[in-house]
């Protein structure tokens, strides 16, 4: 018996018992739409959390002062000064480096600022040259900070767009006021452009030369983070190594391990972020899927019931010739038939479910060819394990029994 | 001549919990092809457990059963499947017919299980059910149709395959005397034709009409007339 004409046979059937049909497959369509939904939403954080990760600058490597093993005794990295200005000199300098593109460094600590009456705590970065299009930091009015300005650590401020809400009213233009910072009088010649909803904003920092912040504001020779740019995604990780070696020579380490920065890509994080938004979606697509086996239950249930009930028609098909595996093949085929039906309407469903919620969440839906596959693919698996048994009994029914059953 | 069917000591027991009840006891006999055979006995006689094993709906606990120079003995169930399909065409008291589907679709039935295509299954069916008068009725379903009509849809199907018997376990059993004789002559046609023709009965009018009456009694037989011209 061919397969189409046993489809045919198994929508029929199904169809003239429209109800049920419906009733039992409502696991399924249950099951498969929630499995969707939480799939989808789990891409669609994971995509939001790494479009913003990314916005912080692509191919970014951060290099941090203190080694990556410092026990509590060494001290965190906060309080290690391993890292010099002149690092990230070398590093412009260094020949070697052919993977390497950009190359910032930043001092960051906090201070009070203010202008006339008002005044606020915040970062104040103290930054060179190409910090800003390393973290992707656009300057909206005025200019940004320069090679020049770090040469002669003149006193000159670039301000977040946040910074203006707090200290100016709105009436007066910033750019070209002074303000203070710890005291010590700045221009401000640049205000930076906003960067909305970001997981670390700059928004309300302010940006001084490096050598300014050094020299002048704080009197010390040590950086809190160089910033690298690959030359492109490929070269992140042969970057990360050549910079590696670079500042083990640098700092006249010998071992590895006793190094005393390290370096992290945005890819790392990217890949922390990843793996916790990953487990949370398994966690609650695996509560889902218990669903899904509820449901796979209730379609052996009625499937034993489908069996049963059609004793006797059992019994005329085998008496007229039907095998064995004809049977099973058609109470499979319906079972499959009947879960597949659950499978397509619970994708709808689950796709309805998600559209709606990211929509109100504002996050990007993604319906992913995976996710469509996986409902397909999963009904029809639950069609063949839980309609398995049913169809197996079906076929080994005697066709005497069968035929003299009421 | 080798014929048709070859029933050598036939012997049915049933193992129903303790006591094992002998349902047929050394049962031996021969058909010819073209024969039309009528097998009577009261009811218990061990005449439906016959008809079983000839339909290979059973197989017996001893004895050889060869039909159409088939031995069935030691046959598994796909085996015995496709005898039935290739072999035997069924008519049934109950009529049995899939009450979902239409006279056409039940004709059918037989013939998508041997494999035959769609178009050739449709006009098979269709001339077959013409022949026993219900070109009428080719996509009624059973429920509309009345018991004659319904047993003559299932003798259009048991022609179906175009068995080497046809196996009419008791088919006028639910019906009244005026259908019965009607279906009576469609079996007096389709052995003028040549089919080979088995009856199982209890009643004596009906068995008048075969050639040849094999009479059983507490799984014995009593009676066999032989050929009759």
């Amino acid at each position: 018996m061919k397969l189409l004409e046993i489809l045919e046979e198994s929508i029929l059937v199904l169809k003239t018992n429209r109800m049920r049909t419906v009733l039992s497959v409502l696991g399924i369509i249950i099951g498969i739409g929630s499995v969707i939904s939480l799939i989808t939403l789990g891409e669609a954080s994971q995509q939001s959390v790494k479009e913003r990760i990314q916005s912080l600058g692509s191919n970014l490597i951060t290099i941090s002062p203190g080694g990556t093993q410092s026990g509590f005794l060494r001290g965190g990295p906060d309080d290690a000064k391993t890292l010099k200005y002149n690092d990230a000199l070398e590093i412009e300098k260094s020949d070697r480096l052919t993977t390497v593109d950009k190359v910032a460094a930043s001092y960051s600590s906090r201070a009070q600022i203010s202008f006339q009456e008002n005044n606020m705590n915040t970062n104040v970065i103290g930054i060179t040259e190409n910090y800003f299009s390393l973290r992707n930091i656009e300057i909206e009015y005025g200019v940004g900070i320069t090679q020049k300005d770090i040469g002669t650590s003149s006193k000159v401020v670039v301000i977040g767009n946040g910074v203006i809400e707090e200290l100016f009213t709105g009436k007066v233009n910033p750019i070209g006021q002074g303000i203070r910072i710890d005291g010590n009088s700045f221009k401000i010649i640049g205000i930076t452009k906003s960067k909305g909803s970001e997981m670390v904003s700059s928004d309300n920092s302010v940006f001084i030369p490096l050598t300014t912040a050094q020299k002048v504001l704080y009197g010390i020779d040590h950086v809190t983070s160089i910033l690298v740019s690959a030359k492109n995604e490929e070269l992140i990780d042969p970057a990360m190594n050549q910079l590696g070696y670079l500042l083990l020579e640098l700092h006249g380490i010998k071992n590895p391990e006793d190094a005393d920065f390290s370096i992290t890509s945005q890819e790392d994080l990217l890949e922390t972020v990843s793996e916790i938004t990953g487990t949370f979606t398994t966690l609650l697509t695996g509560i889902a899927a218990i669903s899904l086996v509820v449901g796979g239950i209730g379609i052996m249930n009625i499937m034993l019931v489908t069996v049963t009930e059609r004793t006797r028609e059992i019994g005329i098909r085998k008496a007229l010739g039907a095998k064995r595996k004809t049977i099973t093949k058609q109470f499979l085929v319906e079972s499959i038939v009947l879960t597949l039906t659950g499978g397509v309407l619970g994708l709808l469903l689950g796709i309805g479910v998600s559209l709606i919620i990211t929509k109100t969440m504002g996050l990007p839906s993604v319906i992913s060819i995976t996710s469509i596959s996986l409902a397909v693919g999963v009904s029809c698996l639950i069609g063949i394990i839980f309609g398995w048994y049913p169809a197996h009994r079906a076929s080994k029914l005697q066709p005497i029994e069968a035929l003299r059953y009421e | 001549m080798i014929p048709l069917i070859d029933v050598k000591g036939i012997t049915k027991i049933y193992n129903g919990g303790e006591i094992a009840t002998k349902a047929l006891s050394d049962v031996s006999f021969e058909i010819e092809k073209g024969e039309f055979v009528a097998i009577v006995g009261p009811s218990g006689s061990g005449k439906s457990t016959l008809m079983h094993i000839l339909g290979c709906l059973d197989i017996p606990t001893s004895g050889t059963y060869i039909i159409n120079g088939r031995n069935v003995e030691n046959m598994n169930d796909d085996e015995l499947a496709n005898i039935r399909n290739k072999e035997i065409g069924f008519v049934f008291q109950a009529y049995n017919l899939l009450s979902r589907t239409t006279s056409i679709k039940n004709v059918c039935l037989p013939m998508i299980y041997a494999g035959i295509p769609k178009t050739e299954r449709y006009e098979r069916a269709k001339k077959l059910l013409i022949s026993v008068g219900l070109g009428n009725k080719l996509f009624n379903s059973p429920n509309q149709l009345s018991g004659g009509e319904k047993q003559r849809v299932a003798i259009a199907r048991s022609m179906a395959t175009e068995p080497s018997i046809i196996l009419a376990d008791e088919p006028t059993g639910n019906l009244a005397s005026k259908q019965s004789m009607e279906i009576m002559d469609i079996f007096d046609e389709l052995n003028i034709k040549g089919n080979t023709i088995i009856l199982i009965t209890h009643e004596e009018n009906i068995a008048k009409r075969a050639k040849r009456i094999i009479s059983i009694m507490d799984g014995k037989i009593v009676n066999d007339t032989g050929r009759l011209n």
